[in-house]
């Protein structure tokens, strides 16, 4: 199974690293053309507003959107989180906008700010999830379709709509692979 | 337990700026200019390098007022240099919430013997480069981030190319050692020994390594990328340019496809002219930014 990462910028390998010790093959996106044959597409951590950017400019937008629509499980990990939101509070940057969230950039603060964390994630196991923050967003409001995963001191940071799964912190940065097995269990083969 | 400012979060920042493009700016217009380009972070600065050299005297930290008002004018990270050896630069810049501190041979040395330990601060370092041995005593101190040095405000690219293919070839010489050989390898080239089985254990450094220094042309970028590095500094080569909205978002698309001819063909077209670009060899020895750093 091939499984798609969109590879415009940010920390694109470390989920190819992850997809791969989960036995899944992972294919870099960068242009439309690559989203062909894929099951499922991972958006990376990264500045949000270069990968929308990059997106807009090289006309991912539409068929990932398009995809989207059809059922593609898609998992976006804090800037994927961002583009994944209908809302972003306070801009109007381009996204994909598929899950019924609204989500605040850099909620927890700058990079001074950013912290490592264990996460209690029920659906993922009993033991702790190291979680790592880096001027993460949070999911300040979710719809009714929207399963709400795990949270951090309140606030929303990992949330699952159908086939959709997007998490404020950075499972790709652990060699922990509970999280990506989640998403390729729940989110794909039950589809 | 919440933690805070450790190693896997000031690395982490740099993880994410990988494939990206950080550039340097004076003011919060630029600034704005380059996150509407596509720039993942900008580095906040008084004048840059082309300037600083023309200038000449002493170059230091940027006035607070000017970073506070980047900082202000952006949501992508700001990075701001401190002069090498400089702490107290250092510290300003951390309490000011600086998202990277470049640690950095653009400025005049503060210290001509020790560079700032850099373990001690919750903000992140980036710091210069020339080859293995310096790469990895800078992170030795601490530093969560490296890049290539080149040199600094010339628009020539040939530094950085040089500075890359040294670090990246003695990072494959290196893999190749058998183990015995390691720690003289180490005292040759001034490493510390634990972090130089771990680039022979990795095969690659232990941080991000971004290329800088000359680069003035989408044409670069896509160059030192194809070189191994994992993203690109751009100081003067943007608005020391004709069209630096134009010219930026140009070398962030080809950071991103600098395997794709077709591609940096396209939109290598019509940027006007690049920066004034220097010959290396009429910079004064004393002159070359690249030999400060210990």
């Amino acid at each position: 199974m091939k499984v798609g990462v969109l590879a415009l910028q940010g920390a694109f390998r470390e989920h190819e690293k992850l997809l791969a010790a989960c036995g899944v093959e992972p294919v870099q996106i960068r242009k439309p053309q690559h989203l062909d044959q894929i099951s499922a597409l991972v958006i990376p951590g990264g500045e949000s507003t270069t990968i929308g950017k990059l997106m807009n400019e090289f006309k991912l937008f539409e068929p990932v959107v398009k995809l989207g629509r059809e059922g593609l499980p898609v998992f976006g990990t804090c800037a994927g989180l961002i583009l994944l939101a209908r809302d972003i509070a306070g801009s109007e940057q381009p996204r994909i906008g598929l899950m019924d969230i609204c989500v605040e950039r850099n909620a927890f603060g700058r990079q001074v700010d950013s912290f490592e964390a264990s996460l209690d994630i029920p659906v993922i196991g009993r033991q702790p999830f190291r979680a790592v923050f880096i001027r993460a967003p949070y999911i300040l409001e979710t719809s009714s379709g929207v399963e709400v995963l795990a949270r951090f001191q309140e606030k929303i940071v990992f949330a699952r709509q159908g086939r959709l799964l997007a998490a404020a912190f950075h499972p790709e940065l652990t060699g922990d692979l509970r999280v990506h097995q989640y998403f390729l269990e729940k989110c794909i083969q039950a589809s | 337990m919440v933690e805070k400012g450790t190693w896997t979060v000031k690395k982490g920042l740099a993880e994410m700026l990988k494939g990206g493009v950080i550039m340097d700016v004076t003011t919060p217009e630029q600034a704005k200019i380059a996150e509407e380009a596509g720039a993942c972070a900008v580095m906040a600065l008084e004048r840059v390098p082309a300037d600083i050299r023309a200038a000449g005297g002493v170059a230091r930290m940027a006035d607070p007022t000017v970073i506070v008002r980047i900082m202000e004018a952006v949501t992508i990270p700001v990075m701001a240099k401190a002069r090498i050896g400089h702490f107290v630069e250092a510290r300003i810049l951390e309490a000011l919430g600086v998202d990277y501190i470049d640690e950095s041979e653009v400025l005049t040395p503060a210290d001509d013997n020790f560079h700032i330990d850099k373990n001690a601060f919750k903000a992140p370092f980036v710091c210069g480069a020339r080859n293995l041995g310096e790469a990895l005593r800078r992170i030795g101190e601490g530093a969560a981030m490296v890049r290539t040095k080149g040199e600094p405000g010339t628009g020539n690219v040939v530094e950085a190319v040089r500075h890359m293919r040294i670090v990246m070839g003695e990072i494959r010489r290196v893999q190749n050692l058998p183990r015995e050989e390691l720690m003289s390898a180490a005292k040759d080239m001034g490493a510390p020994y634990h972090l130089l089985l771990e680039v022979a254990e990795l095969g690659r450094l232990p941080v991000v390594n971004f290329a800088a220094g000359g680069i003035a042309t989408p044409a670069d970028a896509a160059l030192m990328m194809n070189l191994g590095c994992d993203g690109i500094f751009v100081g003067s080569g943007i608005f020391k340019s004709d069209n630096p909205a134009a010219r930026a978002k140009a070398i962030v698309a080809a950071t991103t496809h600098y395997n794709d001819p077709l591609i940096l063909a396209e939109i290598s077209k019509d940027l006007g002219e690049a920066m004034p670009g220097l010959e290396i060899q009429t910079i004064a020895p004393e002159q070359r930014m690249q030999d400060r750093g210990w």
